[in-house]
């Protein structure tokens, strides 16, 4: 019996997995369909999950490498399988076997099942290809496979007009992404052509080169992932899909640019010049602000996650680019810390993301209602999916005792070492930055607590609403399941922590102390004297206090409860329309920061006394970066197709002389160039 | 190699380009394939010393292709089309003669500064046959530029591809497997070219390309 590879297993894993999209094609029609294909996507993933796992602890140095005959045939296919692609393997495939799992209850309710099934698969053997690739030809090549299963799962409900749109927004971003990855990954190659990564990490990158190759990773990975400017396309197609196609594209997906970004700056680029934290870290703050400020303007329940998904891996970039201040500095432990809270924070993401698009898809399947004007009240008639959007509420908003806390406080610690860096650019921003992200941080709080108290406190808004049931118990489990490991990472996140040492060793070359020996569970990033964190503690304290204090309540005053009619103000009407809208909650932060981020204009239309017609408040939003940066470059291509059309229509011999004349001209560079 | 050899090899070649020169200038169709002809005599001459000298026996086999194809079997074969059309004596004026053989003159210049500054670690007489071929080659594609005529255009074609033979025959170690695709696809280009014009001369009862222009409604 050979004795298999974390490697082995997941190359055959995607084999299965394709396998599983051949026969989904041939059975997708049949109502038992999603029984064996997300069973099977189910299985697959917990294998390659739990080998990753394996690997991940037992040799995390040894890297795993083979060559496929696929592909070009000179080069191959080439797999590798090191510490870093072993860690975002697990936070993949963990993320696709809650999603497989929350599908098999899910799916029953999917009106077209024969365009998810299929692509479901392949879509998880796109990521995972992603992860495994080793050379620039299969790593763009899975990249692509990714995109396009993931438009076609964007694309499963055409018929209508907005998704359509999604769509091709989405595949427009995504083949620009792809372009800029391609010309980076053609920088790194140099002119001798080694589009192997191991003879890219071997000759590096000339400093120069390097920045480009930075800012096309950054446009390359940040338009997948989500960074401002190149994030539009993000709340319209992530939404548009299947609820489970949502949690994997913004919990996991978004992972996996992520993923590249590391692979490329941190592996092969070559050492790191602290110049490449200032767009990185740049990019990141405005990508977390402006990701959260929007989420807060935002009605519709799915593009809330959405925009929060910009938000979050706002914070992660933010989060790489110390990382790479500390690292271009030599100052290595601060460059793991950073690397950790950025890792950590990429599963953290990854768990409660799904979590709540878990849940919306519940309240979706519910009430058939995603805007949360129409929602409320459903904690009653939902109370486990409720209770589970909650806990992933409380973790997004990085409350603690959740994992959220535990990855941005690490962030924060991070943050508080810049005054040790050097360079005064980088002494300036790197507070500024950290000012955003505790504003983010906040804002975060807010928009979560009006995303719960909107849709599922109150009283319900609609008749939708009002009939509302709790969902099966498949989409109840795989969310639970996810709830606890969000509670389990937040209370021991020594235990996390010291799993990606190891990556973060051979990202930076050194790693975090180790966390499991402190007493008390405690995780102490730098130095006890300045500061720890221990999520046990708080945990028992805000459970033993909660406790108690329901304890004394319902001992003390439960007997002397009596029921009256409420007081309604003197106002005998109670509509539920009368309650917190979700525009009236957000309408202290719109006015704040509304008027410079979306140049917000409420219209206030007053009837005139002794006229009966209903007063009016109309609020205008404006995307800027949609008007300022996409609208015009839409307009210039437009204009310049309108020029270049003729082109289409010239004579055989003009377009012979066309041709002529770039030869001559090609001819007489070579002939004068020095 | 000895000198002569080499001095012979260099004279086949340069005529080679003269008589593309000589190309330019004919405004008549029977002419111009009289030239044409010459040239690919000139080719097949080329190619036989280049078997010689390289003493590599198949390039006379490929010499035998040029000669019996370029220099025969198309010649005639276009001349019996052009009776048959009767366009044999037409005159055709695209741009005029002085303008178009200062163009060659300056492609062959241009060609010769390119392959001598490019390759200057070859062999000597690989860089002379390629800077050769690269002027003929050019040659061609400016007949094919600034001619009206779909025969004179073929005939470009043509002679565009004798400087890929002899590009491909001058280096040496060439497959001879390359040369013989090179000479099919050729014939097979012929014959497409030689239906088209049928097919043209039915519709618009002429080969003038510009019929075509016309046809599409588009203006000169």
């Amino acid at each position: 019996m050979k004795n298999w590879s974390a490697l082995d297993v997941t190359l055959w894993c995607i084999l299965a997995l394709l396998i599983t999209a051949v026969v989904a094609i041939a059975i997708g029609r049949a109502r038992w369909a999603r029984w064996p294909v997300y069973g099977a996507s189910l299985t697959i993933s917990g294998t390659v999950c739990a080998y990753s796992l394996v690997h991940l602890i037992a040799q995390p140095a040894v890297a795993w490498a083979t060559v496929l005959p696929l592909g070009l045939p000179w080069i191959g296919a080439n797999f590798r399988i090191d510490a870093l692609a072993a860690f975002f393997l697990i936070v993949i495939n963990l993320g696709a076997a809650a999603a497989s799992l929350y599908g098999l209850g899910y799916g029953r309710h999917e009106s077209a099942p024969e365009r998810v099934l299929p692509f479901f698969p392949v879509f998880l053997a796109g990521m995972n290809m992603v992860l495994l690739a080793a050379d620039a030809f299969t790593f763009l090549l899975s990249w692509e496979f990714m995109s396009l299963a993931s438009w076609a799962l964007v694309m499963t409900h055409h018929q209508e007009e907005d998704n359509r749109k999604a769509g091709y927004v989405y595949i427009v971003m995504a083949s620009f992404g792809t372009l800029a990855l391609l010309l980076a990954f053609g920088l790194m190659a140099g002119p001798e052509g080694g589009y192997a990564f191991a003879t890219m990490r071997a000759h590096g990158t000339s400093p120069g080169l390097a920045g480009l190759v930075l800012a096309l990773a950054l446009l390359g990975t940040g338009s997948k992932a989500g960074l401002v400017p190149l994030h539009v396309w993000l709340p319209l197609a992530h939404p548009a899909a299947p609820s489970h196609v949502s949690a994997l594209m913004s919990g996991v997906m978004t992972k996996v640019a992520i993923y590249g970004f590391i692979r490329i700056t941190f592996d092969l680029l070559g050492p790191v010049a602290w110049w490449w934290a200032v767009p990185v870290l740049f990019a990141g703050a405005v990508t977390a602000t402006l990701g959260v400020l929007s989420a807060l303007m935002q009605n519709d329940i799915k593009r809330v996650l959405a925009y929060s998904t910009i938000e979050n891996i706002g914070l992660i970039f933010v989060a790489l680019g110390l990382a790479l201040a500390f690292q271009g500095n030599g100052m290595k432990a601060a460059a793991a810390l950073a690397m950790t809270a950025a890792l950590f924070h990429v599963l953290n993401h990854s768990l409660f993301k799904s979590l709540l698009f878990f849940g919306a898809g519940a309240v979706l399947t519910a009430t058939g209602e995603r805007q949360m004007e129409r929602l409320g009240g459903l904690l009653n008639r939902m109370p486990m999916t409720g209770l589970l959007f909650l806990v992933g509420s409380v973790a997004i908003s990085a409350l603690p005792p959740l994992n959220g806390f535990a990855s941005e406080w690490l962030m924060l610690q991070a943050i508080l070492l810049s005054p040790e860096l050097p360079q005064w650019a980088l002494k300036l921003l790197v507070p500024a930055v950290g000012a955003m992200l505790a504003l983010a941080a906040a804002l975060a709080a807010a928009c979560f607590v009006r995303a719960f108290g909107i849709s599922f406190l109150g009283r319900p808004r609609s008749d939708a609403a009002t009939g509302a049931h709790e969902v099966d118990r498949l989409s109840i489990v795989a969310m639970a399941i996810l709830a606890v490991l969000c509670l389990l990472a937040g209370i021991v996140p020594a235990v996390i922590i010291d799993a990606v040492a190891p990556v973060v060793q051979a990202l930076t070359g050194t790693r975090m102390p180790v966390q499991t020996d402190v007493a008390w569970l405690s995780i102490v990033p730098i130095a006890e004297s300045r500061s720890s964190y221990n999520g046990l503690l708080v945990f028992i304290f805000i459970a033993a206090s909660a406790s108690l204090a329901a304890f004394a309540i319902h001992r003390l005053a439960s007997d002397k409860l009596r029921r009256a009619p409420a007081w309604d103000c003197g106002f005998p009407d109670q509509n539920p329309a009368t309650q917190y809208t979700a525009d009236s909650f957000a309408q202290p932060l719109r006015r704040v920061f509304g008027g410079f981020a979306f140049r917000a204009q409420e219209d206030l239309h007053m009837p005139l006394p002794g006229d009966g017609s209903p007063a009016r408040l109309t609020v205008r939003l404006h995307d800027l970066v949609w008007e300022w940066i996409y609208e015009p470059v839409v307009r210039l291509v437009n204009v310049l197709a309108e020029r270049l059309n003729h082109l289409q229509f010239l004579t055989i011999r003009r377009y012979l002389s066309l041709v002529f004349g770039l030869l001559v001209l090609l001819l007489l560079i070579l002939a004068i160039r020095p | 190699m000895d000198k002569f050899a080499f001095d012979v090899a260099h004279f086949l070649a340069g005529s080679l380009v003269l008589v593309s020169l000589m190309l330019l200038y004919q405004d008549r169709l029977s002419a111009l394939l009289n030239v044409f002809a010459f040239q690919a005599m000139v080719l097949a001459l080329s190619v036989a010393w280049q078997a010689y000298a390289q003493g590599a026996p198949h390039l006379y086999l490929t010499a035998a292709i040029a000669l019996s194809v370029k220099a025969i079997i198309i010649p005639v074969a276009l001349h019996r089309m052009i009776r048959r059309l009767g366009i044999h004596r037409e005159v055709e004026t695209a741009i005029n003669i002085g303008p178009t053989m200062l163009a060659g003159l300056g492609l062959v210049a241009l060609s010769m500064v390119v392959i001598l500054r490019v390759t200057a670690a070859a062999d000597m007489l690989a860089r002379e046959d390629l800077a050769f071929a690269l002027s003929v080659v050019l040659l061609g594609l400016l007949m094919m530029v600034t001619r009206r005529n779909a025969v004179s255009q073929v005939v470009g074609f043509m002679s565009l591809e004798n400087g890929l033979i002899l590009a491909a025959t001058g280096a040496k170690g060439m497959p001879f497997v390359v040369e013989i695709s090179v000479a099919f696809s050729v014939l097979i280009a012929f014959i497409v070219i030689g239906i088209f014009l049928f097919r043209i001369r039915e519709r618009f009862d002429s080969v003038d390309l510009e019929a075509l222009d016309d046809f599409r409604g588009e203006s000169r």
